[in-house]
């Protein structure tokens, strides 16, 4: 894109994009964190998480800070308006986001040994897309590419249909082994959290498609949810 | 886009030269009486220019030669038969420099009304005066001093004297070729609270190089570039969604 006349503003645009580009990459790390702990049962990798939440946090407070002074000392229009909105919205997605691999990460704490069971294989392998969704949707917004964030959009229906998976599989555990109930439980809400990572990577990605674009991001297929009343 | 109710002038294919040199090329704009119309440009564009021959200003101006049509109400504003007196009566002016007749308040304003025997007796002047210095929100800082020279006000006062000046005879648009840019902000806010009283009532457009004046006080942005109009929409996609390459660069401060 070229150049503005006043170079401070490029500046400025420009650590700011770096600012949520750091954002997203300690967030996909807190997931990848959150699932390491999960599968290995690792409290020190838990609560490695956990702690760097704040650092999650504190990088929201600057990306808010910078975003306000850029409007209102230079006064932004058009895309570099959209883009500037489009970071403090995006920043506040991604603190979500951090929340919920921080959450996963305390009930890792929470859930006692497990054996191998099904559910333990889909959520990591849910968790690595709705990682890479992450990824690969501030990939998007670096390059200023739609495109790239439609494809992010559509993979969150594969995130919904793990969960509906997750969802049948933890069920039947409960029903054949109330003793699981419990831990179960706690996987239900982890399984939830990735699928909310999911929804809102796709949120940022319909964000990234109105910045680069300034047009609404076309309607997608959504998945029904899983249904409840299976086996009951 | 414009409702045709309130469509107050019509341009079609108008094109402007200066001897040999083409300074506006083709332009059709609409401008209604229900919504501010900014012209945005870098300098040179065609912008006040174009503003000039809504009134037949460049009149004035011998090697100037205009082409294409210019309607008020369905009127030739370029016809033969055409007042230019009572035209720009009509379609007022406000100057960038506020420049009062170096007369009384009082006078500043009644000077057009007379001229054009719009009022039959003092009573009715002292009327008219009254409600063009309150419409131009002037009224409370000059009702006890209007004997005083209008040349004694602020800036910003002057401006309101002059936007009350050209509302006394009653116009039906009102150009204004950047009216603020010789005000503080102060000033310059009180004349953009005016612009957004007097929309509605008198179809209103606005030369401006202040891009962020313009996106307060239009709802409809007409962008110009080397004497074309390059885009024409409502005010804030203009300012949030721009079609035009050129109108992204200019308005995003990347221009040339």
């Amino acid at each position: 894109m070229q150049e503005h006349t006043v170079k401070a503003f490029d500046a400025e645009i420009g650590q700011l994009r770096g600012l949520v580009s750091e954002m997203g990459g300690r967030a996909e790390a807190a997931i990848e964190g959150a699932m390491i702990a999960l599968v290995k049962h690792d409290s020190k990798v838990a609560a490695d998480v956990i702690a760097n939440d704040k650092l999650i946090d504190a990088l929201e407070l600057e990306i808010e800070r910078l975003a306000i002074q850029i409007i209102a000392l230079r006064a932004p229009m058009a895309i570099d308006l959209r883009e500037v909105v489009a970071a403090l919205k995006i920043a506040s997605v991604l603190e979500r986001i951090g929340d919920y691999a921080k959450n996963i990460a305390k009930r890792t704490m929470l859930i006692g040994n497990l054996g191998k069971i099904e559910p333990l294989v889909l959520i990591p392998a849910m968790a690595e897309i709705a990682g890479q969704m992450v990824h690969d949707v501030l990939d998007a917004f670096g390059a200023r590419d739609a495109d790239a964030a439609l494809l992010v959009s559509e993979t969150d229906i594969k995130v919904d249909g793990f969960f509906n998976s997750v969802f049948r599989s933890l069920v039947t555990h409960m029903m054949e082994n109330p003793t699981t109930i419990s831990n179960a439980a706690h996987l239900l809400f982890v399984a939830r959290n990735i699928e909310r990572i999911g929804d809102h990577a796709t949120n940022v990605a319909e964000m990234v498609y109105y910045a680069a674009t300034g047009e609404h991001m076309p309607e997608r297929e959504k998945l029904a949810f899983a249904d409840t009343e299976q086996g009951g | 886009m414009t409702e045709t109710s309130t469509l107050k002038m019509i341009a079609r294919d108008v094109s402007v030269w200066y001897g040999a040199k083409q300074a506006i090329d083709k332009v059709s704009i609409d401008v209604t009486t229900e919504n501010v119309t900014a012209f945005i440009g870098p300098s040179g564009c065609g912008k006040s220019t174009f503003l000039r021959t809504l009134n037949r200003m460049n009149d004035t101006i011998p090697i100037c030669r205009m082409e294409g049509k210019i309607e008020l109400d369905g009127d030739d504003v370029y016809s033969s038969g055409m007042d230019v007196v009572q035209l720009r009566a009509r379609v007022g002016m406000v100057f960038q420099k506020p420049n009062p007749f170096p007369k009384s308040i009082y006078e500043n304003v009644a000077y057009g009304p007379r001229i054009h025997g719009l009022a039959a007796g003092k009573s009715e002047m002292d009327a008219i005066v009254e409600k063009s210095l309150r419409r131009a929100g002037l009224w409370d800082e000059v009702k006890d001093r209007l004997t005083e020279s209008g040349t004694a006000l602020s800036g910003g006062q002057q401006q309101r004297l002059c936007i009350a000046r050209a509302i006394a005879v009653s116009p039906e648009v009102i150009l204004m070729d950047e009216p603020c840019s010789a005000l503080d902000p102060i000033a310059t806010a009180k004349i953009e609270e005016l612009i957004h009283e007097l929309r509605g009532r008198y179809a209103i457009v606005i030369v401006t190089h202040n891009m962020q004046q313009a996106a307060r006080v239009s709802q409809r942005t007409a962008f110009f570039h080397l004497g074309t109009l390059v885009e024409y929409g409502v005010t804030s996609d203009i300012f949030t969604n721009p079609r035009e390459e050129k109108t992204k660069d200019y308005i995003t401060g990347r221009y040339g």
